[in-house]
C-alpha cells in the first residue's frame, strides 16, 4: 500500500435508507491526479467526506497515505489538504489572518509560517486584497484563496471537491494550471471530484466515474472513450428523405446510424474517412444538409452509454454559470435512453 | 497567476499538532479580531445597561432607595453591568462557522477540539471584562462610591466576566446543537428570567410571594449581593461571605452551562 495514496474497500454511506455512496473500491497511486466524475448527487461529496474525515464509512474502510480514515483520523489530517464544494472561509478575517491562522493549526514555526503564507500567495495572487477581509472578494477570489488555505501546510493529498464550480474560464484555467503544477513539480496526489468533462478530461490521469453512489467506471479518459469506440459524425438536416439513412449505412465504415430530430448520428470507426461519402450519401439522396460536424468520443458518451443519460443538462454547467454544486440532489435525470440516442455532449470535442 | 509550484523554496514544512496552547491561542485570537469587526454586536451591549442604568436612577431612586433605605446609584450599578455581561458571545458567529463550512474546515487541521469552543470563550471573557469597565465607570461619574476600594472594584469587574462567561455556556450549547442562528437569538430570552426574577430591583427583604420563593433559588441573587457588597460594605466577614456566595453561584450556574456547551461540542465534533 506503501505506493497507493488512497485505497477504499467496499466504502459506503447511509443516510437514512440512502446509500449516498455504495461500495467504492479505489486504488489511488502517489502522485496520480483522479478525476472523480459524476452528476450532482452522485455521491462524490460524500466520498470525499468520508476520504477528509468529515464522515464515518457505514460500510467498508478507506485509507489515505496508509492511514484509516475511520480509526486514524488524526494522522489522516496531517496528511491532507482538503478544498470543499463551498469556499469555506471566514468572511470577517482577512486572507493573511485565515492563511496565518491555517498555518499555526498545523504547527508550522513562525518563521515558516511567513514564508509558507507569502508562497501560496503567489499562488492566490490577490495583490493588496489580500490584506481585506473576505468579504470583500469575488467569487473566483475565495476560490483561489480556498485553494491557498488547502495547501498552506504542503500536504502530500490534496483533495478538491469541485474546485472551478463558480469560476470564469481565466481563473478555471490558473487552478487546472496550478493543479497539473502541484502534480509534476512537487508529487501531490490529487483526488479531484468534477461536474465537468473537459476538467476531467484534461486533468485526471485516470478518470472514476460514480453514478447514484457506485463507481461505473474507471481508466484513463482516452481509453473510457475508446471504450464507447467510434468516432461520431453529427449531420443537422433540414429535408431528410427516407432513402437517405439505408444511404448513409451502406457507406463503407458506417457502423450505427440513429436519427433523432433533425439530426443524423452517424458513427463510424474511422470518422475522418468516413465524412466525405456521408456527405456524398446525403447529398445523393436528396438530403438537404445545413451542417456536418465530426466528433471524437467525449465522456459524456461513456456516461451515457452506461447510465442512460447525460452527465450535463446544459451548456451552462460547463461555463461556470451554474454555481449550485450541492451533493443533495441529483440535477441530471436517469431515464433509461438508448446509447447513442441523446445529444451531442455539450462538453465535447470537436 | 505566479505558479506555486515553481515560486522559490522555503524552509521544509512539517504538518504537527500545534499544542493545546497555540490551538486556544489561535481560535481565541480569531475571535478577539472579530469583535471591532462587528461592532453592531458590542454597542447595544454597552449602551442599553447604561441607558437604563440612567433611567432608573431617574425614575426609581426616590421612590424604591427611600423606601428600602438604600443607595439607589450603587444598588443598581452592578445590576447595568450584569446587564452588560450577560448575553454577550461570539455563538452567532460560531453558528456562521458552522453553515458556511470553515468549522469544518477547522475540523479537518490537527487542531483539538476542546480550544475550538474554549478560544471564543477566551475572546467573551476578554469582552465582557471590557464592557463591564466602560458601565462601571459611568457609575463612579454618577456618584458611586465602593467601600473595597480599588482592590474591591477589580474583583468586582472580575466576578462579573467570570458571570458573563458563564452564561456564555447556554448560547454556545445552543449553537453547537442546533447549528441554528434563530435558536441562538432566541436563546436570549434565558436573559429576563435569570436576571428579573430576582432582587434586581428591590432588595430581598422587599420581595413577597412566589418572587421571593423564586429569588432564593435564582442564582443571579447572589451574585447581585456579591457584587453589592463589594460596593456597599467595607471588607468584612459579611462582605466576604457575600462574594463567596455570589462565586458559589456562578461556579454552579457554570457547571451546568458550560457542561451543556463540552456536550454540545462533543456531538458537533464527533463524526456523524
Amino acid at each position: 500500500m506503501d505506493s497507493l495514496a488512497i485505497v477504499t474497500e467496499d466504502i459506503a454511506r447511509q443516510f437514512g435508507d440512502y446509500w449516498a455512496v455504495d461500495g467504492v473500491d479505489l486504488s489511488i497511486a502517489s502522485g496520480e491526479i483522479y478525476g472523480f466524475l459524476g452528476p450532482n448527487g452522485a455521491g462524490k461529496s460524500t466520498l470525499v467526506r468520508m476520504l477528509c474525515t468529515l464522515l464515518r464509512p457505514s460500510r467498508g474502510r478507506g485509507f489515505v497515505a496508509g492511514h484509516d480514515v475511520a480509526r486514524q483520523p488524526e494522522l489522516v489530517r496531517l496528511q491532507i489538504g482538503v478544498a470543499l464544494q463551498d469556499a469555506a472561509l471566514d468572511d470577517r478575517q482577512t486572507g493573511r489572518e485565515l492563511l496565518d491562522l491555517q498555518a499555526r493549526l498545523y504547527g508550522l514555526r513562525r518563521d515558516v509560517r511567513l514564508a509558507r503564507v507569502a508562497q501560496v500567495l503567489t499562488l492566490v495572487d490577490i495583490g493588496t486584497a489580500i490584506d481585506r477581509q473576505i468579504n470583500t472578494y469575488s467569487g473566483g477570489m475565495k476560490r483561489r484563496l480556498d485553494l491557498a488555505a488547502a495547501l498552506i501546510h504542503d500536504p502530500q493529498i490534496l483533495f478538491l471537491d469541485e474546485p472551478t464550480t463558480g469560476l470564469d474560464p481565466e481563473s478555471r484555467a490558473a487552478v487546472w494550471t496550478e493543479v497539473r503544477s502541484l502534480q509534476h513539480q512537487r508529487g501531490t496526489t490529487i483526488f479531484l471530484t468534477t461536474q465537468y468533462l473537459e476538467e476531467a478530461d484534461e486533468l485526471a490521469d485516470r478518470v472514476g466515474i460514480i453514478s447514484r453512489g457506485r463507481l461505473v467506471a474507471e481508466g484513463t479518459p482516452d481509453a473510457l472513450k475508446r471504450t464507447v469506440g467510434t468516432d461520431v459524425i453529427v449531420a443537422k438536416v433540414a429535408e431528410l428523405p427516407s432513402s437517405a439513412l439505408d444511404a448513409v449505412r451502406a457507406v463503407a465504415g458506417v457502423e450505427e446510424v440513429v436519427c433523432r430530430g433533425d439530426e443524423l448520428m452517424v458513427h463510424a470507426g474511422d470518422g475522418a474517412a468516413a465524412m466525405s461519402p456521408v456527405a456524398l450519401a446525403l447529398h445523393g439522396s436528396g438530403a438537404t444538409v445545413k451542417s456536418l460536424t465530426l466528433r471524437t468520443p467525449t465522456l459524456d458518451d461513456v456516461f451515457l452509454q452506461l447510465t442512460g443519460s447525460h452527465l450535463q443538462a446544459d451548456e451552462a454547467n460547463t461555463d461556470g454559470a451554474n454555481t449550485d454544486g450541492a451533493d443533495n440532489a441529483d440535477a441530471t435525470s436517469h431515464e433509461p435512453a438508448a446509447a447513442g440516442a441523446g445529444t451531442p455532449s455539450p462538453g465535447g470535442q470537436p | 497567476m505566479t505558479d506555486l509550484a515553481t515560486a522559490p523554496p522555503t524552509l521544509r514544512v512539517q504538518a504537527r499538532p500545534a499544542g493545546f496552547l497555540v490551538d486556544l491561542l489561535s481560535v481565541a485570537q480569531r475571535a478577539v479580531r472579530q469583535i471591532p469587526r462587528e461592532p453592531s454586536s458590542v454597542i447595544p451591549a454597552l449602551i442599553v445597561p447604561i441607558f437604563f442604568y440612567v433611567l432608573n436612577i431617574g425614575a426609581l431612586s426616590k421612590v424604591t432607595g427611600a423606601a428600602a433605605h438604600i443607595d439607589f446609584k450603587s444598588f443598581e450599578l452592578p445590576v447595568a453591568v450584569v446587564f452588560a455581561v450577560t448575553g454577550v458571545s461570539r455563538a452567532s458567529s460560531l453558528v456562521t462557522d458552522i453553515q458556511n463550512g470553515y468549522f469544518d474546515r477547522l475540523t479537518i487541521t490537527p487542531v483539538r477540539r476542546l480550544p475550538l469552543l474554549l478560544g471564543l470563550m477566551m475572546a467573551d471573557l476578554a469582552l465582557v471584562m471590557a464592557l463591564a469597565v466602560p458601565v462601571l465607570l459611568v457609575g463612579l461619574g454618577l456618584g458611586v462610591h465602593f467601600r473595597t476600594g480599588v482592590p474591591g472594584m477589580a474583583l468586582f469587574v472580575v466576578l462579573s466576566g467570570i458571570w458573563g462567561l458563564v452564561f456564555t455556556g447556554l448560547p454556545y450549547a445552543i449553537a453547537l446543537k442546533t447549528g441554528n442562528p434563530g435558536a441562538v437569538n432566541a436563546s436570549f430570552v434565558l436573559f429576563f428570567p435569570i436576571t428579573f426574577l430576582s432582587t434586581t430591583f428591590v432588595p430581598k427583604a422587599a420581595l413577597e410571594g412566589w418572587l421571593r420563593t423564586v429569588a432564593t433559588y435564582n442564582p443571579m441573587t447572589y451574585i447581585l449581593a456579591g457584587l453589592r457588597a463589594l460596593v456597599s460594605q467595607p471588607w468584612s466577614v459579611s462582605t466576604a461571605t457575600s462574594v463567596g456566595d455570589a462565586v458559589l453561584a456562578v461556579g454552579a450556574f457554570g457547571l451546568v452551562s458550560i457542561s451543556l456547551a463540552l456536550l454540545a461540542l462533543r456531538g458537533r465534533v464527533r463524526r456523524p
